[in-house]
């Protein structure tokens, strides 16, 4: 192994960098310029996933309410003004799809884990920087059929991004399912190939090219969490895949994989057939149920090291830490069928995902629990990175609680497709692992662009998101246990959810103040890049290696200097040390530890 | 190169963690206020079938269960960062990581309230769907884009068979009187059930995929064309009780509503009496 990294590395020297401004800043090889682009690209997507999503709210929190303004604006959206029922279930499907895929997932693994993985593991870049750059310019090519879907007869698809079949599957069942469904299933199969692309690099790199010294259990937990994610999406994003080419074969080359005999859609009567719409849920699930993981794996590594580097202590429990996120990804491909309780698969599967699912929570606990026990005797600083971390424990507390409720399967029954699902997966996924982004952000800003984040700001930032978000998506439990289903347009035709009137403008309130809220960061960003502090090469005083070079790093990452990793990531006030922290690259005489010596 | 956050690793930060700490209190304390709220006016719809008290039940227990561990997990994160904030220069963070006893208590505590709710959940999960009672009345239930129709199967007790392709206004459904069984049988647009009387829906669907929920009974089932699924339970309420659809179905899943009406038994003869057959006779 050693020798392979030293050939490795010794390879890598002999990269020169690029002079051009193409070369250096838009087609760049360079990992560090991929996550970027990565990062920035997903940031305005999530700015376009969010106003879809306000647009959502505005239709749930006034029904009927003319606009007469964006009536002007999308006279087909908003005839006379009014939202349009096509469009708000387009508005549903799209802000799901941009939201999970083109923001969460591209910004967690994309943007953080290029950026992230070589520069803490010691490496000049990844293995493969030539795929790494195909992996990113997959991304906007993805786009461009998405974006297209507006402009195609029918418009854009309706069926949600679970795009469940046959109502996906056969033009004649909604005007959205013609070709905004077909550019909507290309689209997404364009980003699958881009991810498998990243995770193969992830992988390799981890294995490959850590520097000496660097042994596994010394990795940062973040390095940690993408390193196991990647292997999650490398064995779960290729079934999606073939579900997507499935169900475009379903939908133009005639074939059935979908489509049960004697079904009537539209008006077309389906002769062939014998396929099965639950083979959809089950290949949709067997990659959207690790989906969830791998959007918040990525977040509690980011989180597990800004909160031991801002509580000045070790992390509590690293072996278990590891193993708990391993054991997170193993059950992951084993739960899916959770959310197909009442799609009619038997009953004693149901119990079987049950249990699974039920176990799932066990590391999920523990790693709560060992955030805890980081933060307890430790001496806090309260950055905005460490105010979001704080906030992601938060806020994954009471999703995850929320899940135990959803776990079972007969009161699931009740609960399955309301707001108390929308309530929970927001929680977990719409706020904490975007709150773990937004730590991730002000953590590592200064490295990418040598300048601070407002720490002000940042601060305003945060006090100002983490009650908005508690307002937006708590009251939505209360609506899911009165009744109120998901993706309707209108509760009039249903009398008995009358009185959620009120609680559907508080919450459409709530989401304006936290996309407000949020703006404040776009004010940061924009004014640090221009007026920040230059920041130093260590200004968060930590162990890891990415903070052992200038800010930003130079192209190749480390210069002439042959990285050595003497020690774990958390040597945070060790007895007898001169400072409260000891990096990674630091000889083993300065400072003792007991895993230095272990 | 002394930067801002050296400096400050010198002040204080108490004031902060006291800040925060109140924040996290006030955000979990709202959330709980509001629940309480919530449980007076947008609680659950008033029960009307017998297992689901069942559910309910068994939503009171986790909800209690969450309900504490959610106070206690919160008040602790904002303890521990009321009471280790920074105190500036001199103060050291703790050094210790591990403590595999505490480990082991926080593994297996999770652990045992977890099986505890998976063996209440799997009971309860397997009472729901045990076979029909006998005596219990059995009606298809048919889904189609953006209505419900219901198949009730006539004195004979006989479903006739359905066919989709033949779905017309002489023969709904594609029931013609002179297949088996389908004479005597009924489709009406509302569901009429008998108080107290066990029923076996069949749940399907015409086209795609839609999800026959009634709120009031805590019951919800797909239904998934090419694929009859069975839901038991039984009324306990005369009234009358909303359908809502469940699963996305196209621009209509909103106005997807149907109606229920839990009647007498002496009610519901003369119903189905009134009802017009497939083949015109009784
Ligand atoms: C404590 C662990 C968890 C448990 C027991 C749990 C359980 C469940 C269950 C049973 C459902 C299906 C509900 C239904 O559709 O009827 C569900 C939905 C969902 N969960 Fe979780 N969950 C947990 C953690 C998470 C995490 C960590 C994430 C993401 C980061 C997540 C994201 C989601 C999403 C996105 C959905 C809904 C998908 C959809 O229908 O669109 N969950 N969860
Ligand atoms: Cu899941
Ligand atoms: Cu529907």
């Amino acid at each position: 192994m050693a020798v392979v990294q030293r050939v490795a590395h010794e390879t890598a020297t002999h990269h020169h960098e690029p002079t051009s401004f193409w070369r250096k800043y838009v087609f760049s090889l360079d990992h560090k310029v991929i996550g970027i682009q990565y990062l920035a690209t997903s940031f305005l997507l999530a700015l376009l996933g969010g106003l879809l999503a306000m647009g959502i709210r505005l239709a749930l929190g006034w029904p009927g309410q003319r606009w007469p303004l964006l009536g002007a604006l999308f006279p087909s959206a908003f005839p006379n003004g009014v939202i349009s029922q096509g469009f708000y279930l387009n508005l549903v499907t799209m802000h799901g799809t941009i939201m999970i895929f083109f923001v969460l997932s591209t910004a967690l693994t994309g943007g953080f884990g290029n950026y992230l993985i070589p520069l803490q593991i010691g490496a000049r870049d990844m293995a493969f920087p030539l795929l790494n750059a195909l992996s990113y310019w997959l991304f906007p090519i993805a786009l461009i059929p998405l974006l297209a879907t507006y402009f195609v007869p029918g418009g854009g698809p309706v069926s949600g991004w679970t795009a469940y079949a046959p109502l996906s599957a056969v033009p004649q069942a909604a005007p959205g399912s013609g070709a905004g469904q077909t550019l909507w299933l290309i689209s997404l199969a364009i980003l699958i190939v881009a991810f498998l692309f990243g995770s193969l690099n992830y992988i390799t790199t981890v294995l490959q090219l850590r520097a000496r010294g660097m042994s596994m259990m010394r990795l940062p937990l973040t390095v940690w969490a993408m390193f196991i994610t990647a292997i999650i999406s490398l064995l779960s994003f290729p079934v999606l895949l073939a579900a997507a080419i499935m169900l475009l074969f379903d939908r133009h080359a005639g074939t059935s994989f979908f489509l049960p005999a004697g079904a009537v859609i539209g008006g077309r009567v389906i002769e062939a057939g014998g396929g099965d719409p639950l083979l959809w849920q089950h290949l949709f699930w067997f990659l959207g149920h690790p989906e969830v993981y791998i959007l918040i794996l990525p977040a509690m590594g980011m989180v597990s090291d800004i909160i031991a580097n801002n509580a000045r202590k070790p992390i509590f429990g690293y072996p278990v830490m590891v193993l708990s996120v391993a054991a997170i990804a193993l059950l992951s491909f084993l739960v899916w069928g959770h959310h197909m309780f009442v799609s009619g698969m038997h009953p004693m599967l149901g119990t079987a995902f049950m249990i699974t699912t039920l176990i799932i929570a066990v590391p999920s606990a523990i790693k709560t629990f060992n955030w805890l026990a980081t933060l307890w005797g430790g001496k806090i600083r309260f950055t905005p990175q460490m105010l979001f971390a704080i906030g992601f424990v938060s806020l994954f507390v009471t999703g995850g609680l929320t899940g135990l409720v959803l776990g079972n399967p007969a009161v699931d029954m009740y609960f399955h497709d309301t707001y108390f699902v929308v309530a929970h997966f927001h929680f977990v996924m719409g706020s904490a692992s975007l709150f773990a982004i937004f730590a991730g952000l002000y953590h590592w800003f200064p490295k990418m662009f040598g300048r601070m984040l407002d720490e002000r700001l940042g601060r305003l930032h945060f006090w100002l998101a983490l009650p908005a978000t508690y307002a937006t998506f708590f009251p939505m439990h209360f609506a899911g246990i009165a009744g109120m289903v998901r993706r309707i347009y209108s509760t009039e035709l249903y009398g008995f959810l009358g009185g959620l009137e009120g609680l559907n403008r508080f919450v459409s309130i709530a989401a304006f103040v936290m996309f407000a809220a949020h703006m404040v960061f776009v004010v940061n960003v924009v004014y640090s890049l221009v007026r920040g502090r230059r920041a130093s090469e260590n200004p968060w005083r930590a162990t890891t290696l990415e903070w052992s070079v200038p800010s930003p790093p130079p192209h190749g990452n480390w210069g002439d200097r042959e990285v050595e990793v003497h020690r774990w990531a958390y040597d945070y006030s060790v007895p007898g040390a001169p400072d409260d922290f000891v990096p990674q690259h630091v000889p083993a005489e300065v400072g003792v530890t007991a895993r230095a010596r272990s | 190169m002394a930067t801002d956050v050296e400096r400050a690793e010198q002040r204080p930060e108490t004031l902060r963690g006291a800040t925060v700490a109140a924040l996290i209190w006030a955000v979990s304390l709202a959330a709980i206020a509001g629940t309480w709220v919530a449980a007076r006016r947008w609680w659950f719809p008033e029960l009307a079938s017998q297992q689901g008290a069942l559910v309910d039940r068994l939503f009171t227990t986790i909800f209690v269960i969450i309900a504490i561990v959610f106070v206690l997990v919160q008040a602790t994160l904002g303890w521990v960062l009321w009471r280790y904030a920074s105190r500036g220069a001199g103060h050291r963070a703790a050094p210790w990581h591990e403590n595999p006893r505490l480990e082991l208590a926080w593994t297996v505590i999770p652990a045992v309230i977890l099986i505890t709710l998976t063996v209440l959940g799997g009971s309860l999960w397997l009472r729901v769907h045990s076979a029909a009672p006998a005596g219990a009345m059995t009606v298809e239930v048919i889904a189609e884009q953006f209505g419900w129709r219901f198949h009730y199967p006539g004195p004979d007790g006989v479903l006739g068979s359905i066919d989709f392709r033949g779905d017309s206004r002489n023969a709904p459904l594609g029931l013609r009187a002179d297949l088996a069984g389908a004479a005597d049988d009924v489709v009406s647009r509302e569901l009429y059930l008998v108080v107290d009387r066990p029923v076996r829906l069949l749940i399907r669907s015409k086209d795609v995929i839609h999800s026959f929920y009634v709120p009031h009974f805590r019951i919800k089932q797909d239904a998934v064309p090419g694929r009859t699924s069975p839901v038991v339970f039984t009324p306990t309420r005369t009234g009358t009780f909303p359908i809502v659809c469940a699963e996305l179905c196209g621009v209509g899943h909103y106005v997807m509503a149907g109606t229920l009406k839990v009647v007498t038994a002496d009610e519901f003869e003369a119903w189905l009496a009134s009802q017009p057959t497939i083949g015109g006779v009784r």
